[in-house]
């Protein structure tokens, strides 16, 4: 039995411990904003946060996560009034949507670490997450206007 | 023509809330289809409605459009909508869309070939005035005035006299009884006065999407419902040898393991058949897989090598082809001088969608219920139906958001795995493919060989041009053994090059598939265009001439291009040649801009610093690209910018067009620089994204500028006409700065050094 915490409230698992952490959030949790692109850590679709670190939730076994705080795009804002959402609605970032809350959690997550983060940290942190629709210069432009506190 | 009917009386719509609302439905057909025929207008008229825009409005006020297409990531489910409010003169924040089901009476749904807003522009604009309309008249018999005295403004009818207003909710009853007006009766509102089209909105999903409540077809969980992987054959046409399943049930969760049979030639969008592996959830059935042991029976593709299949392709094209296209003699001209040739390659591509294939089911008897990211819900209905020998009328499909697109999601195999496990299983069916399955068993975008051959006159510009093709054709998907492409197939960039030429041929070779082929994002206009425009470019470079001079100079001073007298029966993309005809002054003027926008005239290239240009018109639009680049002495090259110029006539949604554009510079250089699938006894070698790659932001252009004409044609699709240009503008652009002509992508480090 694994007990840890998901968006703020305290769960338990009782499955196998190599069970993705993607899945027990999907197919047990129902909170599917968290999404399946490749399931080997290669696209960043599946990205949330472990105890504030972004991570890649298909590669993260849930035998490992003993009292561990995890957050989800569903636990980011109450309301999706996150600074860096707000930034990824101005900016209509998305096309199809799919990879994008996974960008955005890594990019909340690269805003922690750097608060002003230049071109080059960006492409840096931002590499692992796949956009097929090539959003990337929307990407590029809304965090930077998240650092900026909303302006562009 | 066009027909609106009030249909609020009428149950039409399924799943959507219509109790006490005002409903009317509209189709708009082709006039110049029409035309031609007098009887097809007659029966058009008298038959059943089949309407394209469901709109109504709820007594509360609240507007609800359906929309009938799919949204993969253009916008569409917002920008039709648009249209719709735009014309009823709608408040936006009222306005709700819902999704239809697969259902004939929408006419086609197929969203693919970027024709939405093309084919339905004018239905949605013909719905939104016919309900606007009958709003006024509603109010003006409430008031006892003129309906002449009556204007609207922001979703109430204004009585202009007196200053009197009714809000449309209050209207619904009574427009709920009214007549509607004929087609020719409507009047729509003058260009000035638009309020949604042509300005840039927010896509209506896009909240959910940054919240994570969207929903696609990985998002659908019923009750009771189990879930399924299924280990396909390796080999396109395998069939099961034997299976060792002892291990895999073995795995906590997984329930049992079903066979699946392999399709009967040919596949069209049959299940590949294999094994599937039943479980409780996701992991359960994933690792099940693992622990599965199937030999297979590969059949006679096992024989299938991409390497030396490629050298097959280059000998093809070598040699004279079947004629699709001939004007004047390019062979008496060859024998006139010295011919410049050149050979260009393409191989093998996968969509890669984020979201790979997905699919819900539930059977029970004779009907079928369907939750899928489909592109097309109605060959979801067929496919199933055939499937389970049950009438395509009883697949209800419900179509969720799409993961992207690109053409793979036109083809529904993976709903009929989750249908015919769904019946075997007597239960609700999710039916998952792993990012490995998505890209080994693609409906594939060709590998293709593209042969150009020219003789010039002394300013270096073609009296004759010869261009060949040869790659597996589509039409392989749908005959099996077929050998030779569907008209269409050559229609995207082959037959229609555009150059104010004397002579011109264009040939296609035969070419067998291997693997199942399907349409990629612009489909032929890849290849056919990677070649025409990198050739272009060589033969101005060989005559030492500006390339943006020189292919100003073959398209000439600009006409409509007329492929009828050359004995050319051009598709033209379904649309009807006379409204949207190849039109060569609309691609000067998009390359013109380019040039303009880009500052190609002052902008000097060489010492690894570089421009290259093209334009191609596909799906009835226009779109020039140049392409900057910046090439490291160890063929490090960096992409500083794209500059796009679009003209698909009246545009919509100004942000999302410039999005489809933006995508398009992505996707094309992400396909230049790393797309590239391979075969080896008939496997497909690459299995995720570390093997085959896809443009990650550190691959991609840092800023794509993107120019929109400004134009009162008729409205064109974005989603694909981007992607042609870009391809050769950018090894153009690559030539420019290291003298290296690119012939064979993907563009690797060797190529440039």
């Amino acid at each position: 039995m694994v007990t840890l915490t998901v968006n703020g409230a305290s769960r338990s698992f009782d499955g196998d411990d190599d069970t993705p952490l993607l899945w027990y959030l999907r197919d047990e949790l129902r909170l599917t904003g968290t999404r399946f692109g490749c399931g080997a850590g290669l696209c960043g679709a599946c990205t949330v946060h472990l105890d504030g670190q972004a991570v890649r939730s298909c590669q993260t076994q849930m035998g490992t996560l003993q009292g561990r705080r995890i957050t989800t795009i569903e636990g980011l804002s109450a309301d999706g009034t996150h600074p860096v959402q707000r930034a990824w609605e101005q900016h209509n970032v998305a096309q199809c949507g799919y990879c994008q809350t996974g960008q955005i959690m890594q990019a909340v997550a690269l805003l922690q670490q750097t608060a002003r983060p230049t071109d080059a940290d960006i492409e840096r942190v931002m590499a692992g997450n796949i956009c097929r629709c090539g959003t990337y210069q929307r990407i590029r432009a809304a965090i930077k206007a998240a650092a900026n506190g909303g302006r562009a | 023509m066009s027909r609106v009917e009030n249909v609020s009386r009428r149950q039409f719509l399924h799943g959507v809330a219509t109790a006490g609302a005002f409903v009317i439905a509209a189709k708009v057909l082709p006039s110049s289809l029409l035309a031609q025929q007098a009887a097809f207008r007659t029966a058009a008229e008298s038959s059943p409605l089949n309407p394209s825009v469901f709109l109504g409005i709820r007594p509360d006020g609240t507007v609800f459009i359906v929309t009938h297409r799919s949204e993969m990531g253009t916008g569409i489910r917002t920008t039709l909508p648009q249209v719709a409010a735009d014309e009823l003169d709608a408040d936006w924040s009222r306005v709700t869309i819902e999704q239809g089901i697969g259902d004939v009476r929408y006419g086609d749904q197929n969203t693919d070939g970027s024709r939405s807003i093309r084919d339905f522009y004018e239905a949605f604009r013909h719905a939104g005035a016919a309900a606007r309309a009958m709003l006024v008249t509603a109010a003006a018999g409430q008031w006892g005035v003129s309906s002449g005295e009556c204007i609207t403004r922001n979703h109430q009818v204004v009585h202009q006299p007196t200053g009197r207003t009714l809000d449309y909710g209050a209207l619904v009853p009574a427009a709920a009884k009214l007549a509607a007006p004929k087609g020719e009766e409507l009047r729509f509102k003058e260009r000035a006065a638009w309020k949604f089209v042509g300005q840039d909105t927010s896509t209506y999903d896009q909240k959910d999407i940054v919240t994570g409540k969207a929903q696609f077809g990985l998002d659908v969980f019923r009750d009771g419902m189990v879930h399924a992987s299924i280990e396909h054959p390796p080999v396109l046409g395998g069939t099961v040898r034997s299976v060792d399943d002892a291990a895999a049930k073995k795995v906590r969760g997984v329930q049992q393991t079903v066979a699946l049979d392999t399709f009967k030639p040919p596949h069209g969008f049959q299940a590949l058949g294999g094994i599937a592996v039943i479980g409780d959830n996701t992991w359960a059935v994933l690792k099940g897989r693992r622990a599965l042991k199937v030999e297979w029976n590969d059949g006679p593709h096992a024989s299938f090598d991409s390497e030396p299949f490629k050298q097959t392709l280059m000998a093809t094209v070598a040699q004279t082809g079947k004629v699709y296209r001939n004007l004047g003699n390019v062979d008496s001209e060859f024998g006139k001088g010295k011919p410049i040739e050149a050979t260009y390659y393409t191989p093998m591509a996968a969509h890669a969608a984020m979201e790979p294939p997905a699919a819900v089911a539930e059977v029970q008897g004779d009907r079928a219920v369907v939750w899928a990211p489909t592109q097309n819900p109605q060959a979801v209905q067929e496919t199933v139906g055939a499937a389970l020998g049950i009438d395509k009328k009883n697949v209800e499909v419900h179509v969720t958001l799409l993961g992207g697109g690109f053409g793979r999601k036109s083809k529904p195999d993976y709903c009929a795995e989750a249908a015919l496990l769904a019946r075997r299983l007597g239960k609700p069916v999710k039916v998952i493919w792993t990012r490995e399955d998505d890209l080994r068993f693609d409906y594939y975008h060709s590998a293709a060989a593209v042969y150009h051959k020219a003789v010039v006159d002394g300013r270096g510009k073609p009296t004759a041009w010869l261009q060949r093709s040869a790659f597996p054709p589509i039409a392989s998907t749908f005959g099996a053994g077929a050998r030779e492409p569907l008209g269409f197939e050559l229609d995207l960039g082959l037959v229609d090059l555009p150059y104010d030429i004397a002579n011109i041929r264009a040939e296609n070779g035969p070419a067998d598939a291997h693997v199942r082929i399907g349409w990629f994002r612009s489909v032929c206009n890849v290849f056919h265009a990677f070649a025409a425009h990198s050739f272009a470019d060589e033969l101005a470079h060989a005559a030492r001439r500006d390339p943006l001079e020189f292919v100003l100079d073959m398209l000439g001073p600009g006409k409509v291009l007329d492929l009828k007298a050359q004995g050319v029966n051009y598709s033209n993309y379904g649309a009807p040649y006379d409204r949207y005809p190849i039109d060569t002054r609309r691609l000067r003027r998009v390359l013109e801009i380019a040039a303009e926008r880009s500052g190609w005239a002052r902008r000097k290239s060489g010492g690894g610093q570089g421009l290259g240009i093209a334009a191609h018109r596909s799906f009835n639009s226009y779109v020039a690209s140049v392409v900057e680049v910046a090439v490291d002495a160890k063929g490090g090259v960096k992409v500083p910018a794209v500059h796009m110029v679009v003209d698909a006539g009246v545009i919509v949604n100004p942000d999302r067009v410039r999005a489809q554009m933006e995508g398009s510079a992505v996707m094309g250089i992400g396909f230049a620089r790393l797309a590239e699938i391979t075969a080896l006894a008939g496997r497909v070698q690459q299995a995720n994204f570390h093997q085959f790659q896809v443009a990650r932001i550190v691959d991609s252009p840092l800023q794509v500028h993107v120019h929109l004409v400004q134009s009162n044609e008729l409205p064109t699709g974005v989603g694909e006409p981007g992607v042609p240009p870009v391809i050769p503008a950018f090894t153009n652009a690559i030539f420019a700065a290291t003298g290296k002509r690119v012939r064979q992508l993907p563009i690797t480090t060797a190529k440039l050094l």
